[in-house]
């Protein structure tokens, strides 16, 4: 029936309401896991008791609970939103450079936030509460500079044409994936192994006021992104058809392009580069519930929250008591992704 | 609220310097000037030199002329998707230039040539964007918002009137050309514009797909009173769809009437640079544009 595939409040609700509920239910499952074992009774019961009582000290909540609190569920937390945020940046850059391979990590504006923050690090802005509201700006000022260096590069007579901008992200990435390591190489050799960790993409747990102020930060860059949602549907049809709609495109691409280079830079400072979460998840998103951005953003938060959670906890049970970076887990599994889009569905977006 | 409310003759605010018998007319365009970029220095590549006509309401006119001579920039001026860089230009009496984008959205649809879709929205959602000019609610909750059953009905509708009820879950990126077309036909239409502006409507269509989209072109025009404004290459379609023919040459307008006073061996000639036969069309009477059956070798060489 024609109004079955209308999008209404409803519909809505009944997609997002389960989203938010499994969202909870894989990380509390996630949580269990480390090189303790926490079973999920013990979790409910502790996070609880912090709930009524209002404390985390360890006469109170015991080791576990110290483990849990301090260590695990701040690390959850972050690569939730770290996730989310990712996989909500690749849905409006896509939809803005009317490309479904566009991703922070491809395009090069994660290395550019990387190699500005890096900058940042061998300056001597260290790792207090303060720094984690001042690293993302670097972040962002790098991510920028890269968002519109690749812009320039790739349009021409005011298109993107799918080669030119893919090539104009490798040849950036080559750059300051270079510039990133000189600047390593220079590092004290004890900073330098930190930063080189960071850089592949690690999730460290953060203290709780510096993850709240990186929440604040990023939670309403997403509120803004989802407000220009109907925007961006009518984008994805041209952007002359969509100012012949009523639209004020240089002011929405504007908005967007800010608030996607400020996510990253925030994202990419506290846990450095995390590849194709951008790319996978948006693309699996539309497959299963459509592409209107109304729905396909909150769902890409929720889904690529969980995706990055699950891939964090591989990450660091695979080989314990060793952790993997994060960010290799999901290059090797949304590198060959990539490369399946790009050999066997190209004549869908060439 | 119907697809074609009364139009906008009341919301008067005069453009300067146009006569006020202007609720007659669709557009008044004068004096109108446009180029892209400027090549170097000072120096500027006009598109369009001082265009001066007017569109009559509820008419179908057909943009004509040789590669480059500046049809789609017109159309696109004519939708304010581009800022003309002299000339005024009235929407049923009203200043263009000063109308708000979203007012100008509400009464003027436009269609471009080529409208790939990259990402797969179905055609009932392609047509819905349709409505956006239309939001009601606050502004800051324009970005977001709902379509209203209202909405979904006049979608509907615009899918009626162009034939593609059935298909309104599948995804545009599955849809063959014709399709397509329609589906942004649908689209323009669940805008319930007064003007529709079409560019090169059945480039790339077979022709039983010509047909069916120059027949509900014509049928819109009748049921719904729209004016349509379209271009095309094709001088026999144009010729056989349109009340006038606006034939443009090097940014400047050659000639503007109906099709047996425009499509003229001379008129042809002094705009294309080639000669061609024309005759009358079996049934309607209108003029039709064939190829010589041989190229003669010696005017060739001669014009090289």
């Amino acid at each position: 029936m024609a109004s079955g595939s209308v999008l209404t409040a409803r519909r809505w609700s009944v997609v997002m309401a389960p989203l938010v509920v499994m969202s909870v239910t894989l990380s509390l499952i996630c949580l269990q896991f480390g090189t303790q074992w926490i079973g999920l009774s013990q979790i409910i019961d502790i996070l609880g008791q912090v709930l009524r009582e209002e404390t985390v000290e360890s006469e109170h909540i015991g080791t576990i609970g110290v483990i849990l609190i301090q260590v695990r569920l701040p690390r959850v937390l972050l690569g939730f939103l770290v996730g989310a945020c990712l996989a909500s940046v690749g849905v409006v850059l896509q939809a803005l450079l009317r490309n479904p391979l566009a991703d922070p990590y491809v395009l090069g504006v994660s290395s550019g936030a990387a190699l500005s923050v890096a900058l940042a690090i061998l300056l001597g802005v260290g790792t207090t509460v303060v720094a984690f509201s001042v690293l993302p700006l670097f972040g962002f000022a790098g991510g920028m500079l890269s968002l519109v260096v690749v812009y320039r590069m790739a349009v021409s007579y005011g298109r993107l044409p799918i080669h030119a901008l893919l090539l104009a992200g490798v040849i950036l990435n080559a750059i300051f994936s270079a510039m990133i390591m000189f600047v390593t190489s220079i590092m004290e050799p004890n900073r330098s192994v930190g930063t080189m960790t960071w850089l592949m993409g690690t999730l460290t747990a953060p203290s709780y006021p510096a993850f709240a102020v990186l929440a604040c930060y990023l939670l309403g860059g997403l509120f803004l992104l989802l407000r220009q949602a109907r925007r961006l549907n009518v984008l994805t049809l041209g952007e002359e058809s969509a100012r012949s709609l009523g639209i004020d495109t240089e002011h929405v691409k504007r908005v967007v392009y800010v608030l996607s280079a400020l996510i990253t830079g925030a994202v990419v400072s506290v846990s450095g580069m995390i590849g194709f979460v951008g790319m996978v998840i948006p693309h699996a998103v539309r497959f299963l519930l459509g592409a209107d951005h109304r729905l396909l953003l909150p769902a890409s938060a929720c889904i690529g929250g969980m995706y990055l959670v699950s891939a964090d906890t591989l990450a660091r049970t695979l080989l314990t008591p060793t952790e993997i970076p994060v960010g290799i887990v999901t290059a090797l599994a949304g590198g060959p992704f990539f490369i399946y889009l790009l050999v066997w569905r190209k004549d869908r977006f060439a | 609220m119907s697809l074609f409310p009364e139009n906008a003759h009341s919301m008067i605010d005069k453009a300067p310097g146009l006569d006020a018998v202007a609720s007659r007319r669709a557009y008044q365009v004068r004096a109108l000037r446009f180029h892209y970029h400027p090549l170097s220095r000072g120096d500027v590549n006009w598109v369009l030199v001082g265009l001066t006509f007017e569109v009559e309401a509820g008419e179908i006119l057909g943009i004509v002329g040789p590669n480059g001579s500046g049809k789609t920039s017109l159309l696109k001026l004519l939708a304010k998707v581009l800022r003309p860089h002299a000339g005024a230009m009235a929407l049923f009496g009203r200043d263009l230039g000063t109308m708000p984008q979203i007012e100008v959205a509400r009464t003027v649809a436009f269609v471009p040539q080529e409208s790939p879709q990259v990402f797969p929205f179905t055609v009932m959602e392609t047509v819905l964007m349709g409505r956006y000019p239309h939001h009601h609610g606050a502004k800051w909750s324009a970005g977001f918002g709902w379509e209203s059953a209202e909405d979904v009905l006049i979608a509907e509708q615009a899918m009626q009137s162009t034939d593609l009820t059935h298909l309104a879950g599948r995804s545009v990126m599955d849809l063959s050309g014709g399709e397509r077309q329609r589906c942004m036909i649908a689209r323009a239409l669940a805008q319930a514009p007064q003007v529709l502006l079409l560019d090169e409507p059945t480039a790339f269509l077979d022709l039983q797909h010509q047909i069916e989209i120059c027949a509900i072109v014509r049928r819109l025009k009748e049921e719904r009173g729209l004016t349509v404004v379209l271009v095309s290459h094709d001088l026999n379609l144009a010729s056989q769809y349109c009340d006038r023919i606006l034939m443009l040459k090097a940014g400047t307008l050659f000639r503007l009437g109906p099709p047996h006073e425009v499509i003229g061996v001379d008129v042809l000639r002094a705009v294309y640079g080639c000669d061609v036969l024309i005759d009358r069309h079996p049934e309607s009477g209108v003029p039709r544009v064939t190829m010589p059956s041989y190229i003669s070798t010696m005017n060739v060489r001669d014009r090289l």
